[in-house]
């Protein structure tokens, strides 16, 4: 047995916050926290919606109100880096072969985003849409 | 031979993940930041018209499974997290992320079933 075992000084929090690629790593990993908390106050809306006007509306105001706010623009950009991340791992993911040539990895993760674009427009305008 | 239930559980997250990426951004956008700004109409999040909409049994449908995946997805990606931040007690952190998620299934079937 060694007489000094060799310990790496390692936090176990804050491993991550010395390396670039790991801060990248566990911003990816923590986009959940927020898409969850998110959905959570989708969640709430629904429970207000069928709770009837006046508890829908009271959840409005309070989603609508400043800390609402500041949490959509944090979620908003962590949404967007979760899109990002899924998108570029897609080619490794779920490698895709026309025939014996395997399709490029840069044309997998474009088409993702093309139909990102597309389903966001259609969200979009289906929001806007007067019925 | 022993069957893994991973390849389910994995599916799942993986549908989760891509329901997130495809739709969070854009209802964020819509549920957020459109009609403060006025890019929407007033009425786009209005009591009448939701639950007008919300009426129709495939608009519920649509509604649970997309709220479906991606609660659950974030709940087992926030599981594995806490273990990367050192949280190692995996049955507590288990306990709050499905517990919730659970919860939220739960309150979410119950809402739409009463709309």
């Amino acid at each position: 047995m060694s007489r000094r075992p060799y310990v790496r000084d390692l936090s176990k929090t804050g491993w991550w916050l010395n390396q670039p690629r790991y801060v990248r790593y566990m911003a990816r990993e923590i986009s959940a926290l927020f898409v969850g908390i998110y959905v959570l106050i989708l969640m709430a809306g629904l429970l207000g919606l069928s709770q009837g006007e006046v508890a829908y509306e009271d959840f409005l105001e309070t989603a609508e109100g400043p800390v609402g706010l500041i949490f959509a623009i944090i979620a908003m950009t962590f949404a967007v880096y979760h899109t990002y991340t899924w998108f570029q791992v897609t080619p490794k993911a779920m490698p895709l072969m026309i025939g014996s040539k395997r399709v490029p990895g840069p044309f997998i993760v474009a088409a993702h985003w093309f139909g990102f674009v597309v389903v966001s427009v259609a969200l979009w305008l289906l929001a806007g849409s007067q019925t | 031979m022993n069957q893994s239930n991973k390849p389910i559980v994995w599916g799942l997250f993986a549908a989760g993940g891509t329901v997130s990426a495809f739709l969070v951004p854009v209802l964020i956008l819509i549920t957020c930041f459109a009609v403060p700004l006025g890019l929407l109409p007033a009425d786009t999040l209005s009591y009448e018209r939701l639950s007008a909409q919300l009426q129709n049994p495939l608009s519920k449908l649509i509604t649970f499974a997309v709220l479906f995946l991606i609660i659950w997805h974030a709940a087992h990606r926030m599981r594995i997290t806490a273990h990367d931040l050192g949280v190692r007690n995996d049955t507590v952190v288990m306990l709050i992320c499905y517990g919730t998620a659970a919860a939220g299934t739960l309150l979410t079937l119950l809402a739409l079933l009463r709309i």
